[in-house]
């Protein structure tokens, strides 16, 4: 039997898909519902002064008003942060209450403070226009460099700080930098933005007053771990009377990670009704209150010699966290930032400092890539500097700073297992006809037009992530992943995982992983995830963990049904378990021509006698049955890596940049499927191209979101993209049966840097900030100008 | 959204007939169900005209290109006879929106709309149109009137919209990257005798460009606006363009068009 691991197999979800047979959260309509509105603070910082719902529940169709006053008097709790950071004094970070309905304060535009719920949609909104609410409105901090001297916004935090945070040796960096030949150095913002998910969140929630369970539907990357928080920190049902379904989801990034305060209050307002209650986010409501990435302010140096090897590194960063610490808000500028910040790089001192402040505006949290793609465009934007004043060529100066061996212990945290950094530059270099810059450069000249090529090499530590490592530096949870494998008497097969599929493909690849293993037709295996009542426990699907830690798992799973089905074979057909072999889906004992076919061990594992025999195939201490669970922890993180290469062309007359090539060349271990990394690429170049070049979000100063529509924030479109150039190389990682590395956030992490490295380059050598915006580019190209005149 | 009454007309006369101070008609509802939706605009009745089948077609003689107010944008780009008798304007119509709005959009809503930075109006007014309504005849030059403001009276409806025929023309848009409306457009026109350079997104309504209009009568070379330093004091400035890059990007886009050409 063919492998199918390594294989383009055709996505066993599209056909759904495809056909509009998807079913999504807003697909699901329940006897009976009722409709949820929010009502939210027009404000960015106010505070509530009086509330009135009278007029509103006079209102056609009003079935329920419930407030932040119903909420507190119920006890449910907050949302929370799932990561506890301490500062570098020792203290720990300082987290303000975050009710699901703000009862006294609101934060941030958007910030709910009642809902509305009624018989219908459009009776729920005309209601919730009638919701009166009295604020006093109070001075928004907004800036994220200057939040630490705005007011306090939340009571007993002092400078907005929730936490200043060091990774690294001060001392040691003073020092590498007193030995330096020259200091590079650079300010950089890295632009904040909207995940924007294909599909906006959504909730419908059921309460079942004879088993007193409340069933939520939501949009969510990890239902376990929502059921978990909801029970634990929200006291909205103990666990066992909370399911939470994640049905189909449209996309994620990171932003359906987060419990969201509609959650919580339609779980909890469903069983004050004892209704369902349904919510579906209009596009509007999830550019205010989707979690937010990115956005922070960085000052980085970098100590050289004059001949270019790397001596020291500093980053000084202030991390916006927006209004609330939410899920991975804090853990997203810190451990998945800090220790990235040093690249492929051996770089003996190194330090990370963030300070992390609320503003208000919406919540920050993680989104493709968390803190790997803000590491990766500073030290990337650095080096390419670097490389500038030095004179020396960018690849050139990467190679020299290169680890040459594997383990790599990397100057911060991390020790990467395997890779291949020099391979993989040539490779990309190879693909972009690297050598071939100069020319084209002339070429673009002679047209009129200003020619750039910037390269990025990035690793980053995804596949989070080993329990016992991540629980020491204060994440509230472990970060395993499990999976159970059923067999059915007829010889099909339910893996249930507990990583969640919004977009990745887990259908087929689990698939092809899961009959590999186990040597049964793919068309006999389904993947079951996103349903507290169907599996085990899962932590879901975020930081790039599905394949590195779910699809182990499965695997380990997949080898203890193989181990029980050689000690069945072995009774059933009178041999040593030892001398049983398993190859494509047979049992073989060794040196003869018996063998069962799991089919067959399976169907006896269920059906264990015979007519007229007093006899099992059931080994003492076997029990009857066909179904294994395996909980897996990683020992470590996975690390792919790579090198990228863009080449934009400006016109220096309207400052549009043209992105003309594309090359990432990415080591992802072994690759499961490659039609689906090839889409994960593709996506993640997309989102991290968004960045570069069109993605913002803008608040005003009073906090008001400029960038509320796409009208005005610019998602990127394909005319926007040249065809990709995709290749990789391939070290098989060491610290995973599969030898896989995660593919997912690659794209996003890589292409900020590598984008603006090229525009930067085109434009001489000037800082341009993200995204490169035709207006900033077109007066740089003035200044440019202006200055090649002079010097001539 | 707030109930309204919706009415199907099937001519112009039950259309205006209809029509009331708290009417609108409804083309291809581009603009107008957005906006209701947002609760930005309310009516008591809309008065859908796209079933008047008069109101939409192609027309074209020797002089003038005509098309009926209810044709979409995707009527436009896809005419074999506009490409012929004027390119730039089906290249115009292909650049609108995206294909969802190319396949609902009209002209007629287009111009009657009179978005700041709606690409049809730089047509109505590089072409010389005529705006033929259910009453009377409005010359280009005097229909649109500002922002979001045109001649049109209350119940008066646009039938067609007339397009002379120009020896060479060219629209070239620096598009808004989110909305793609013009940040810039610029449409230059060389008639018999004389040169129009409408130019839309930059201010607050369409205009000809008369300092442009008149360096390119005399000398229809990109050449002759080049360097031109454009009073930016009216033009618009947001967070996507300042007045300053819209001044310079009028005779970036001129200077494109008339290369085009």
């Amino acid at each position: 039997m063919a492998s199918l691991v390594g294989s383009r197999v055709e996505r066993k979800e599209d056909k759904r898909f495809l056909t509009g047979k998807g079913r999504y959260t807003a697909d699901i309509n329940l006897a009976n519902q009722t409709y949820a509105i929010f009502v939210r603070s027009p404000h960015a910082r106010a505070s509530i002064k009086k509330l009135n719902i009278d007029k509103a529940l006079k209102s056609s169709g009003v079935v329920s008003i419930l407030t932040g006053k119903e909420i507190a008097d119920d006890k449910i709790g907050g949302l929370i942060a799932g990561w506890a950071i301490r500062s570098e004094d020792g203290t720990e970070m300082k987290c303000p209450g975050n009710p699901p309905l703000a009862k006294d304060n609101v934060n941030f535009v958007g910030d709910p403070v009642a809902v509305v719920i009624a018989e219908s949609l459009a009776e729920a909104k005309e209601a919730a226009e009638k919701v009166e609410v009295d604020y006093k409105v109070l001075k928004a901090v907004t800036s994220t460099a200057d939040a630490i001297n705005g007011d306090a916004i939340h009571e007993g935090i002092d400078k907005n700080l929730c936490f200043d945070w060091l990774l690294g040796d001060r001392q040691k960096v003073k020092e590498a930098f007193d030995k330096a030949d020259k200091v590079i150095s650079i300010d950089i913002i890295n632009n904040r933005l909207i995940p924007n998910a294909m599909e906006p969140r959504a909730c419908v929630a059921d309460y079942n007053a004879a088993s007193e369970e409340i069933t939520l539907y939501t949009t969510s990357q990890n239902p376990h771990l929502s059921r978990l928080i909801m029970s634990a920190f929200g006291n909205v049902a103990p666990e066992h009377k909370l399911r939470v379904v994640a049905p189909d989801v449209g996309g994620g990034f990171g932003s359906k990670i987060n419990v969201y305060n509609e959650d919580i209050v339609c779980s909890w307002a469903a069983k004050k009704i004892n209704r369902a209650i349904k919510w579906v986010a209009e596009r509007s409501e999830s550019f205010l209150t989707d979690i937010h990435g990115r956005d922070h302010v960085t000052h980085a140096e970098l100590a050289v010699t004059k001949d270019g090897k790397f001596l020291g590194f500093k980053n000084e960063t202030i991390a916006n966290l927006g209004a609330y610490a939410r899920v991975f808000g804090t853990v997203t500028p810190t451990y998945l930032f800090g220790p990235c910040a040093t690249g492929v790089y051996e770089i003996p001192a190194a330090y990370t400092n963030v300070k992390a402040v609320y503003t208000n505006t919406a919540p920050v949290d993680a989104y493709r890539g968390a803190g790997r793609p803000e590491a990766t465009y500073t030290i990337e934007r650095l080096v390419e500097k670097a490389s500038m004043e030095l004179g020396i060529d960018k690849t050139e100066l990467r190679i020299k700073n290169f680890p040459t061996a594997f383990p790599f212990k990397q100057t911060l945290v991390h020790t990467v297992d395997s890779g291949d950094y020099v391979a993989g530059m040539e490779k990309a270099k190879q693909m972009a006809d690297y050598k071939g810059f100069e020319a084209r450069r002339k070429e673009s000249e002679a047209k009129g037009k200003l020619r750039g090529i910037g390269v990025t090499s990035y690793f980053e530590a995804c596949g989070i992530a080993p329990s016992a490592a991540v629980m020491s530096l204060g994440c509230g949870v472990g970060l395993w992943e499990s999976a159970e494998v059923r067999f059915n008497p007829t010889g099909q097969v339910t893996v249930y995982t507990g990583s969640h599929s919004h977009g990745q493909s887990h259908q087929t690849t689990f698939a092809q992983i899961a009959a590999d293993e186990l040597g049964v037709p793919i068309e006999n295996i389904d993947i079951v995830h996103g349903d507290t009542d169907k599996g085990t426990f899962g932590m879901g699907t975020y930081g790039s963990r599905s394949l590195a830690v779910g699809g182990i798992a499965i695997v380990n799973a997949c080898k203890k049904i193989v181990e029980k089905g050689k000690r069945v074979t072995a009774k059933m057909l009178e041999a040593n378990p030892e001398d049983v072999e398993f190859k494509d889906g047979e049992f073989i004992v060794s040196k003869s021509n018996k063998k069962k076919t799991i089919g067959e061990v399976a169907f006896a594992c269920y059906l264990p006698g015979v007519r007229d025999e007093m006899k099992s195939p059931l080994p003492e201490g076997d029990e009857p049955g066909l179904k294994e669970t395996s909980f897996y922890d990683p020992s470590n993180f996975s690390f792919p890596a790579g090198t990228h290469i863009a080449e934009v062309e400006i016109d220096p007359e309207t400052g549009h940049v043209k992105l003309e090539k594309y090359t990432a060349c990415d080591d992802f271990g072994r690759i499961i499927n490659p039609m689906v990394v090839e889409g994960q690429v593709h996506g993640g170049l997309a989102q991290g191209i968004g960045q570069a070049l069109y993605e913002n979000a803008e608040y005003d100063e009073t906090g008001q979101l400029m960038t509320g529509s796409y009208m005005d924030y610019t998602m990127p479109r394909a005319d926007n993209f040249p065809e990709f150039n995709i290749g990789y190389t391939c070290t098989h990682a060491t610290t995973n049966p599969l030898g896989v590395k995660g593919c997912g956030e690659a794209g996003a992490i890589a292409a900020p840097p590598t984008v603006m490295n090229a525009v930067i380059d085109a434009l001489g050598g000037q800082e341009v900030t993200m995204p490169a915006t035709a207006e900033k580019v077109w007066k740089a190209c003035k200044n440019l100008k202006k200055s090649n005149a002079k010097a001539a | 959204m707030k109930d309204f009454n919706y009415h199907s007309a099937k001519d112009s006369k039950e259309a205006s007939k209809l029509a009331s101070s708290s009417s609108a008609f409804l083309a291809g509802g581009m603009t107008t169900i957005p906006s209701m939706k947002l609760g930005l605009a309310t009516y008591k009745d809309l008065i859908d005209i796209k079933n008047i089948k008069k109101l939409s077609g192609i027309k074209v003689s020797g002089k003038s290109v005509t098309i009926g107010a209810a044709t979409k944008h995707v009527e436009v780009s896809n005419s074999k006879d506009i490409k012929k008798a004027i390119p730039s304007l089906s290249s115009l119509a292909e650049g609108i929106g995206d294909p969802q709005v190319r396949n609902r959009g009209t002209i007629g809503g287009s111009i009657a709309n009179n978005d700041p930075s709606a690409d049809y109006p730089s047509a109505c007014i590089a072409l010389n149109a005529t705006i033929h309504t259910n009453e009377r005849k409005i010359e280009a030059a005097k229909f649109f009137k500002g922002m979001f403001e045109t001649a049109l009276k209350k119940g008066e409806l646009i039938e067609a919209i007339e397009f002379q025929i120009p020896e060479k023309s060219s629209y070239q848009k620096h598009p808004n990257p989110a909305s793609r409306y013009a940040i810039v457009g610029v449409y230059v026109a060389k008639h018999k005798g004389d040169v129009n350079v409408a130019v839309t997104g930059a201010k607050s309504c369409v205009y000809n460009d008369k300092e442009m209009s008149k360096a390119l009568s005399g000398n229809f070379s990109s050449s002759s606006i080049d360097g031109m330093d454009l009073d930016s004091s009216e033009m618009n400035s947001d967070m996507h363009a300042s007045a300053d890059f819209r001044a310079s990007l009028v005779v970036t886009q001129a200077k494109k068009a008339v290369d085009a050409c």
